[in-house]
């Protein structure tokens, strides 16, 4: 024990906070976000830079800082100065903005912020974090080092105290006082179903087995949230000590992490974290001369919404097609190759070492009586800053938006917000002062999700956006049950109908379009109560409602036949201008329904009933004589 | 590929055990870019499974492929965040000048499309990726051009 306490001592490279430095350090976000925005080759632009120079300074990347829109974020601290963030530098502006920087000249455009030190030189006229709401209204507890430390060497995570929890678990703790004391603490599920954790590790732990599974779940396949790929990206360490200490808890010796193929980034970033732990011996054969073993693979989900439920996830990583399973049994006691398997979420598990380090008094202390905590959500759509976003249970969402990430984008109105992707609640403005926590949105007729949370404002259509995601759920639908197969076909086809004037070549389109309407209820009914598991049960979930919050929209798309945020383009109405049109007849050929009438050199008509919206005839006009209304 | 190179990868992988199977595609995947059909007998025979639970495995799952990739392959980013920026239109448009759809194709072998599932760049929506390469933001004008240059290029060699 005592050898391998070893670790512990701080080597020269684990400066995690890096106050003061002696060379100039420098750190860029390099998670997905980051290298999609052009971080790679800002990182290599800064070595080039330091390079050609002859500058004798560290680069470092690291994970995710949760601004995800203002990537590539760098961070530069320069001796004897504070630490100053550095919003989108590209590539092609490094070699300036460092010119600038090294010679103290302040490279204003970029600047975002700075980090308060005393002792440190300040940077004239910019704000320090501690002043900014993003930071300040925020609880950054799972995500304390993302975006922090470098991801890829477990020496910065050890020194920010990682690894400690779990030997604290296995020299202090039998497996069950560490179901217990998660219990203790209130931890609940981050997935969405909020069911209390230490409960689930308890009905493994007493289930009869030789061999016992934990399975993490990282197959975030809800378009629109990065909750999960963050904290891996970001600070792998923290899952794999969650792991660690939850197959303690629930006497598993074999772990999975179940992950999305695309989140290549995550995948690498984690194979290495799971190789330095062994090195270290964190993982493997009688860890820490405790008598307890574990081994983690890594299982790339080939893609699947589906496989984000428990069953269809174990049926996946035996090899199978990802089908859900009737409940029970349930995975705890007859789980992957029927053997009893505790499935938890990655933030859940990243929340784990923290509650045995301090105890669950301090975990309990955040949150609201039944909701205890931190919840991270990834915040994207048309709001002023796409972000990743982490604050205390009870928090109303209003702060979210508006105080923390700073409102719409562009000063547009708000519209609604799709908590929880393909399978959540729609919310209207009304709904913003909700405290966030399970029971608190149960209550209000909500849940929680995940934590995806897309914003909608003025410009967008709730009713397209319906659209959108009932053709993702007949994707995604495993074909199993038929209630699920059946209905969410059977619902894409009705919002296909609602976003399109009736075919004028079948007699019944305009009746048929409102019976479909009418059905529309009681199809969500079904779906609802027969679908085999929760993909199916929640499908109609947003559609329902919309169907009370937005009731306005459906009328006007189905009465009016218009849509006001002009996003549904086959319900556009078409004409031309008498004055612009010269008669030229390019566009009447180009009419796939024979909609355009007239007589070369006179002005052309649109037949209104004929025209099916395409809007070609706009396309091929030289004159701009086409009317969209 | 050929049979040896089928052979050395199935190496890998015990035979017999299901659980193997999806890595196995997945490496096929990797690979080539999609899934032979041989490999598929292959697969089958290693796994002692029915070639149709291979197919039916490999169909299940929306990353594998049983067409080549085209020398451009685009991937069309349709997460939700995308969505709202109009994805929907950059892939009408995609379509139309490519003359294929979401997981095809062109006759010369030059452009394959994939609409992808969240390709994880939510703030620099819409996204597309061609070989790897991200475009963000991307607009219609820009789409149009980047494929009139690839065709460009690729007439002039």
């Amino acid at each position: 024990m005592h050898e391998a306490m070893a670790p512990m001592t701080d080597s020269p490279n684990t400066l995690t906070y890096r106050r003061h430095v002696s060379v100039p350090f420098i750190t860029v976000g390099m998670g997905t976000c980051g290298t999609i925005a052009g971080a790679n080759r800002t990182f290599e632009a800064i070595q080039q830079y330091l390079g050609e120079r002859d500058i004798n300074a560290r680069c470092v990347r690291v994970g995710c800082l949760g601004l995800c829109s203002l990537e590539p974020l760098v961070e530069v601290q320069l001796p004897g100065w504070c630490r100053l963030l550095l919003k989108n530098v590209q590539s092609s502006e490094v070699f300036p903005i460092l010119d600038d920087l090294f010679h103290h000249i302040l490279p204003a455009e970029h600047a975002f912020a700075q980090y308060r030190d005393e002792a440190l030189s300040a940077w004239n006229g910019v704000p320090f974090v501690e002043e900014m709401p993003f930071f300040v209204l925020q609880n950054r507890v799972v995500l304390a080092n993302c975006g922090k430390i470098n991801p890829f060497d477990i020496d910065e995570y050890i020194a920010t105290g990682g690894y400690r929890a779990f030997q604290k678990a296995i020299s202090m703790y039998t497996s069950s006082e560490v179901c217990d004391l998660i219990e203790e603490s209130g931890l609940r599920g981050r997935s969405g179903g909020g069911f209390p954790t230490g409960r689930k590790w308890k009905s493994v732990l007493f289930t009869n087995a030789t061999q016992k599974y934990l399975i993490c779940n990282a197959e975030e396949s809800d378009p629109g949230a990065f909750m999960d790929r963050a904290i891996i990206e970001g600070d792998p360490h923290r899952v794999i000590e969650g792991m660690a200490i939850a197959a303690y808890g629930v006497g598993a010796s074999k772990a999975y992490v179940y992950i999305r193929t695309e989140y290549s980034i995550a995948i690498q970033t984690l194979e290495q974290a799971i190789r330095q732990a062994r090195e270290k011996g964190f993982l493997g054969q009688n860890i820490l001369n405790s008598g307890f073993s574990l081994d983690i693979s890594i299982k790339k989900c080939p893609g699947a919404f589906v496989c984000g439920e428990e069953t269809a996830l174990i049926a996946s990583i035996e090899g199978k097609r990802g089908m859900p399973e009737t409940k029970p049994p349930f995975p705890a006691t007859q789980g992957l190759f029927k053997k009893p398997t505790a499935v938890n979420n990655v933030e859940t598990l990243a929340n784990v070492p923290a509650i045995i380090q301090n105890g669950p008094n301090w975990f309990a202390v955040m949150g609201t009586t039944q909701s205890k905590g931190t919840k991270i959500f990834a915040v994207s759509g048309k709001t002023k800053y796409t972000a990743l976003v982490e604050v205390n249970m009870g928090t109303p969402l209003r702060r979210i938006i508006y105080d923390i990430i700073g409102g719409i984008k562009d000063n547009k109105r708000f519209r609604a917000i799709f908590l929880g992707g393909p399978i959540g609640h729609c919310l209207t403005e009304s709904e913003l002062d909700i405290p966030i926590g399970f029971d608190e949105l149960r209550q209000a007729g909500l849940s929680m999700g995940s934590g995806g949370m897309v914003v909608l404002d003025e410009d967008n259509c709730i009713i397209d956006t319906l659209r959108y995601f009932s053709h993702f759920m007949k994707r995604q639908s495993c074909g199993k049950c038929i209630p699920c197969r059946e209905g969410t076909r059977r619902m894409s086809e009705i919002f296909d109908k609602l976003t399109r004037k009736p075919d004028p070549a079948y007699k019944a389109a305009s009746i048929e379009r409102i019976k479909s309407i009418m059905q529309l209820e009681p199809l969500a009914d079904v779906m609802r109560t027969t679908s085999l598991c929760g993909l199916g049960q929640s499908a109609a979930t947003p559609i329902l409602s919309a169907l009370q919050k937005f009731k306005n929209d459906f009328e006007e798309h189905l009465y009016e036949r218009k849509c006001s945020a002009n996003v549904c383009k086959q319900l556009r109405s078409y004409s031309i201008s008498p004055k612009a049109c010269t008669g030229c007849g390019v566009c009447a050929p180009k009419c796939p329904v024979e909609a355009i009438k007239g007589t070369l050199r006179s002005t052309y008509y649109i037949v209104e009933d004929l025209c099916i919206s395409c809007g070609k005839c706009v396309d091929a006009c030289k004159f701009n004589a086409i009317l969209i209304q | 590929m050929n049979d040896d190179n089928i052979d050395s990868i199935l190496k890998e992988y015990p035979a017999g055990r299901q659980e193997y199977l999806i890595p196995a595609l997945q490496e096929f995947q990797l690979r080539w870019g999609y899934i032979p059909g041989d490999a598929v007998k292959k697969l089958a025979g290693h796994f002692q499974l029915p070639a149709s639970t291979i197919y039916g495995v490999a169909t299940f799952y929306n990353q594998f492929r049983f067409v080549p990739r085209g020398k451009y392959h685009f991937q069309l980013c349709y997460g939700t965040a995308c969505y709202l920026y109009g994805s929907s239109t950059l892939q009408e448009e995609l379509e139309s000048m490519l003359g294929i759809k979401d997981g095809g194709i062109s006759d010369d072998g030059l452009f394959s499309l994939e609409v992808a599932g969240c390709l994880g760049g939510c703030a620099q929506a819409p996204v597309i990726a061609v070989n790897g390469e991200y475009y963000t933001h991307v607009t219609l004008e820009q789409l149009r051009k980047m494929v009139d240059n690839i065709r460009m290029e690729e007439s002039l060699r």
